[in-house]
């Protein structure tokens, strides 16, 4: 590893100060992403101010009903704490479904917001890659595509976002709080996270040197009937090929509200909007889901070797549709 | 925190109950550090990116994978490695139950899969086969095919909890 300037900060201010001074500067809190990438040549920070010691680990009611995650808490904490495994479901599903125990205990939730794909060309310094390196070219676009997008992606960028978390965020409508240079801002999950365009190197819209305080989870009383599928290559210890979050409002046999995300499929976590719009005020039945899955895939653009992830994840949605809807009634 | 240059960290931790110093070069990870500074071998190195599970150690009794952890982000925290895991008392149960059943082969991934499940034992005193395989899943091994390391773990689960468990006979290491 590149060796660098360490220190431990002990309140936001001053983190947010050191690293906004310094251009190739790093946040860094459980390591579980940075180190690795750091490893592999592909992140190389002069400086990192670890942030793992901030007191931004609770867990807390909000008023309204909502639940505030702080953004050192551990991802294993999160997903086991009362409040998460009540009000939202899928959530505690969608952690559980990623890496390990060991990853888990480890890694923030704020750090999870910011992974970066496990696309391999990006992890190797030796390919061309737009994303870390803007113009050189993508290598995935001609190479082996087989885990690769088929909605949103760009001729630039055809690599995926590898969270499972943020697809159960996206679908729930979190807003994630930062602290800048500048003072505090919420940015709602949606406009979190980029599409690549042309500009495949930047992931989020977070700007340089703002701290990721805490996501914020909206009241939503219906998120107690959800699901969170992941179909991937072997059963555990596996990126999602194709994931679903599916929130159902089901009464008196229809669907009378729906949230539904999608992982594995785009640059971020994908909010299926054309699915939420069939689903709501129809019967909840296999058809309905079935038309649900066909709108949220309408878009969708293989590439040579993910063509299946297209039918995959369509069936994927209607797994978890039923699932989360139960018997309807 | 000492002060802490490019060239040099200085960090006072807790290791296997005692307390040590140990200074290194900053951006070495926690398994770097223990292997290489404090000379503890028996946290192995595998794939080095988070994937094999084979440097697990335990940090405030928590597993964590050592090799995507800092070794300054080990200040004034317990880490516990596999060679503390026999007391003066003998072999902790893990260890006599995964040597009485053969879970161990070439030995590789056995201190990281110890330690896990030593973690998993201290929370759930009584876990099911699937409770076991998903503590498990992170750590990887080639040789044994797990069935004999879940079965250790059982084993050593009745074993703590003070009750008699026998295996098949087929499932002991020297049967014949």
């Amino acid at each position: 590893m590149k060796p660098f300037v360490y220190s431990r900060a002990t309140e936001a201010a001053a983190a947010v100060r050191q690293v906004s001074n310094e251009r190739s500067a790093k946040f860094i809190a459980g390591g579980t992403n940075l180190l690795d990438l750091m490893k592999s040549g592909v992140e190389l920070p002069d400086r990192l101010v670890d942030i793992a010691r901030l007191p931004l680990a609770e867990i807390t009611a909000l008023p309204q009903g909502g639940v505030r995650i702080g953004a050192m808490a551990r991802n294993s904490t999160a997903a086991n704490h009362p409040l998460v495994r009540e009000r939202y479901p899928v959530l505690t599903q969608a952690f559980l479904a990623g890496a390990t125990g060991q990853i888990r205990n480890m890694a923030s939730v704020g750090g999870n917001l910011m992974q970066r794909t496990r696309c391999p060309y990006f992890y190797d310094p030796a390919m061309r890659c737009n994303k870390r390196e803007p113009g050189s070219g993508c290598s995935a676009v001609e190479g082996f595509n087989r885990i690769h997008a088929v909605l949103g992606a760009s001729e630039q960028c055809i690599a995926v976002h590898p969270s499972d978390m943020c697809v159960a965020l996206a679908a729930l409508d979190a807003v994630v709080r930062v602290q800048g240079p500048e003072g505090e801002r919420e940015i709602p999950f949606d406009d979190f996270h980029r599409l690549p365009g042309d500009t495949p190197q930047q992931d989020t819209n977070l700007r340089h040197g703002e701290l990721i305080t805490a996501v914020d989870l909206p009241a939503l009383p219906f998120a107690k009937r959800s699901h969170y599928l992941k179909v991937r290559d072997r059963a555990s210890y596996e990126f999602a090929l194709v994931s679903v979050a599916a929130v159902l409002d089901v009464s008196g046999g229809r669907v009378r509200d729906a949230r539904v995300a999608l992982g594995g499929v785009a640059h971020k976590p994908w909010r299926a909007r054309e699915a939420e719009k069939i689903l709501t005020g129809a019967r909840a039945n296999e058809e309905t889901y079935r038309k649900a899955a066909e709108a949220a895939l309408s878009g969708a653009r293989a590439y040579k070797h993910n063509t299946f992830k297209i039918e995959l994840a369509k069936r994927a949605i209607v797994r978890a549709l039923s699932t989360a809807g139960g018997s309807g009634a | 925190m000492n002060q802490i240059t490019k060239q040099k960290a200085h960090i006072v931790f807790t290791l296997n109950g005692e307390p040590v110093e140990v200074a290194f070069a900053p951006h070495k990870t926690l398994l770097e550090v223990l292997r290489e500074d404090m000379g503890l071998m028996g946290t192995k190195h595998g794939c080095e990116l988070g994937e094999c599970g084979t440097c697990a150690v335990l940090v405030d009794g928590r597993s964590i994978l050592s090799c995507l952890m800092l070794g300054l982000d080990a200040e004034d925290r317990a880490v516990e490695t596999i060679e503390g895991m026999a007391t003066a008392d003998g072999p902790h149960p893990l260890q006599e139950t995964f040597a009485d059943t053969g879970a161990a082969q070439c030995g590789y991934c056995t201190p990281g899969f110890l330690l896990v499940a030593k973690e998993l034992l201290a929370h759930n005193a009584n876990p099911s086969r699937d409770e076991i395989r998903e503590a498990l899943s992170g750590n990887l091994c080639r040789c044994t095919g797990y069935i004999k390391i879940y079965e250790a773990v059982e084993l050593a689960a009745a074993k703590m909890r003070g009750e008699e468990m026998t295996l098949p006979k087929e499932s002991v290491y020297g049967y014949k």
